[in-house]
């Protein structure tokens, strides 16, 4: 039985493997996994995913695409690398997770939106001031999210605005125009690669 | 020695106390730190979730700027997620042309260019330890640590992964002891702690707290059970969930876990002489005062935050606990 029999296409068309593989940088080695389970194993959020890693790759290289991008695995991963530095194969695991998420957002193809609502939350602020902004990520993504969730950390915020730990207006870079542009362009190249 | 310094978000205002401390202690240390001018934010793990040659962008523009100061080709950051990011963008930058090619055909948009791998970025830790050395310190120690137990926390970004271009990896993957090795010359007792290299969980609050507490509980508990009396940490999203959310984490969990979170410049800072207020102690949420108590450390009242009775110091009524 050999998992990695769909990796290749078959008949012209690219497999869902070979997608995976291409949009990530480097060398994934994604092809010589054995299916061990360390990274399963080593996963710190592991239990709270609908599928470990190694799981989750024997989907991949199944083509089970649709299975693959509504697991909420890839944004339960917390980017620790334990997975891809034990990896006996050296699969680039993270990164894998990463270009998952990317898939999954780009064909919007994810079934709880939370997580990729924080990131591009995140990132909006970063688009619009070069700099990210606690106060602004937090409000908004609670809002959207988890709006009960404010009682909670309120003593949290009540202790980190006491203790002069946070910003109420982001910094804007003085780069900004040509921040832009380099983002602008780099999302064009996106779109054409 | 001469570096480039790059500060992150983090530094600018929530964990400014990292950035003052290693301000503080850059001098004494004999280490010159030049601010890469008009960086921007690494993108942390969110931009890579949505673009790849964006996000890859955004970090190549402050390898870009860091290129402008010829006095250093050495990139300080004291954030582990910045750290791994720039490291990162610099591997595979050199690994994959395509990608070094859309990049700066990207970066060119706003007149910058980067030649991959010129720049070598380091974590704090790193320059603090193999640059200046632990004998170089420890001749500087005047008012060592002695007495102080503490559980060092290296998190997970600062050790993993190997990225061959940004130089060997400074510390072990799975039991790093640099951090270990510094805070016993500065006279503090390091506790076994099995929990150092695991991971903070990151924005994981914010995805799904019963995940994110977990993980916090995990790291609190740990240092707790091997009668550390604060946590020294290294990255200010580890100091962030550690600290900022234990009461979060308590009150999910229903404990009543009291672990401080400094980073270890503060402890550096102190043990060199500097006042606790030079070392913006007190910012932290869990006090650090009882522990630094331990070893004759004050910090003045008045800045001590103003703290409403619990209802264990109100005179109620008890039932008697049940044997």
């Amino acid at each position: 039985l050999n998992p990695n029999h769909q990796i290749n296409s078959t008949n012209g068309k690219q497999s869902f493997a070979e997608q995976v593989i291409k949009a990530t940088p480097g060398k994934t080695h994604f092809e010589t996994c054995i299916q061990c389970g360390t990274c399963g194993g080593s996963c710190p959020s592991g239990p709270d995913m609908n599928h470990t890693p190694r799981a989750l790759f024997a989907l991949i290289s199944a083509g089970l695409k649709n299975e693959v991008l509504q697991s909420n695995t890839p944004w339960y991963c917390v980017s620790c690398y334990y997975c891809t530095v034990r990896c006996p194969q050296e699969v680039h695991i993270t990164d894998i997770m990463y270009t998952l998420k990317r898939i999954a957002v780009q064909e919007k193809v994810y079934d709880d939106s939370t997580a990729p609502d924080f990131s591009k939350t995140f990132i909006n602020w970063v688009e619009k001031f070069g700099r990210s902004f606690e106060l602004g990520l937090m409000g908004q993504h609670m809002l959207m999210h988890n709006p009960f969730g404010v009682f909670k950390i309120a003593g949290m915020g009540v202790g980190i605005v006491t203790k002069g730990r946070m910003a109420f207006k982001p910094t804007r870079i003085k780069g900004m125009a040509s921040l832009k542009a380099i983002l602008a362009k780099a999302k064009e190249l996106e779109v054409s690669s | 020695m001469r570096y480039s310094y790059f500060p992150g978000c983090s530094l600018e205002r929530n964990a400014a106390a990292y950035h003052n401390s290693t301000v503080a202690i850059a001098k004494p240390l004999g280490m010159e730190l030049i601010e890469v001018e008009d960086w921007n934010c690494c993108g942390a793990t969110e931009y890579i979730s949505l673009n790849l040659i964006a996000s890859y962008a955004l970090i190549a523009r402050n390898l870009a700027q860091a290129s402008k100061n010829s006095a250093s080709d050495q990139l300080v950051a004291p954030c582990s997620a910045c750290y791994l990011n720039l490291r990162k963008c610099n591997k595979y930058m050199v690994e994959d042309s395509g990608l070094a090619e859309k990049v700066n055909l990207a970066l060119a948009a706003g007149n910058l260019k980067y030649q991959p791998g010129t720049i070598k970025v380091r974590h704090l830790l790193d320059v603090i330890v193999n640059d200046i050395g632990y004998e170089s310190i420890k001749e500087k120690v005047t008012k060592p640590l002695t007495g102080l137990k503490i559980a060092p926390y290296y998190g997970c970004m600062i050790v993993r992964p190997e990225f061959p271009t940004g130089g060997k990896l400074f510390d072990d993957t799975e039991y790093p002891t640099t951090l270990d090795r510094l805070l016993k010359v500065l006279g503090a007792e390091v506790i076994d702690y099995p929990m150092k290299a695991h991971c903070c969980g990151g924005h994981m609050t914010q995805i799904s707290e019963t995940t994110g507490f977990e993980l916090i509980r995990r790291l609190i508990k740990g240092a707790v059970d091997n009668q550390a009396d604060m946590i020294v940490t290294l990255c200010p999203m580890c100091q962030l969930n550690l600290d900022g959310f234990q009461g979060a984490m308590n009150a999910h969990f229903k404990t009543n876990y009291q672990m401080p979170v400094l980073y270890f410049t503060q402890v550096i800072g102190l043990s060199l002489g500097f006042d606790a207020k030079d070392m913006d102690i007190g910012s932290e949420l869990v006090s650090a005062r009882p522990a630094l108590a331990k070893i004759g450390v004050e910090i003045s009242e008045t800045e001590a935050p103003k703290k409403r009775p619990s209802k264990e110091e109100l005179p109620m009524p008890h039932m008697p606990e049940k044997e």
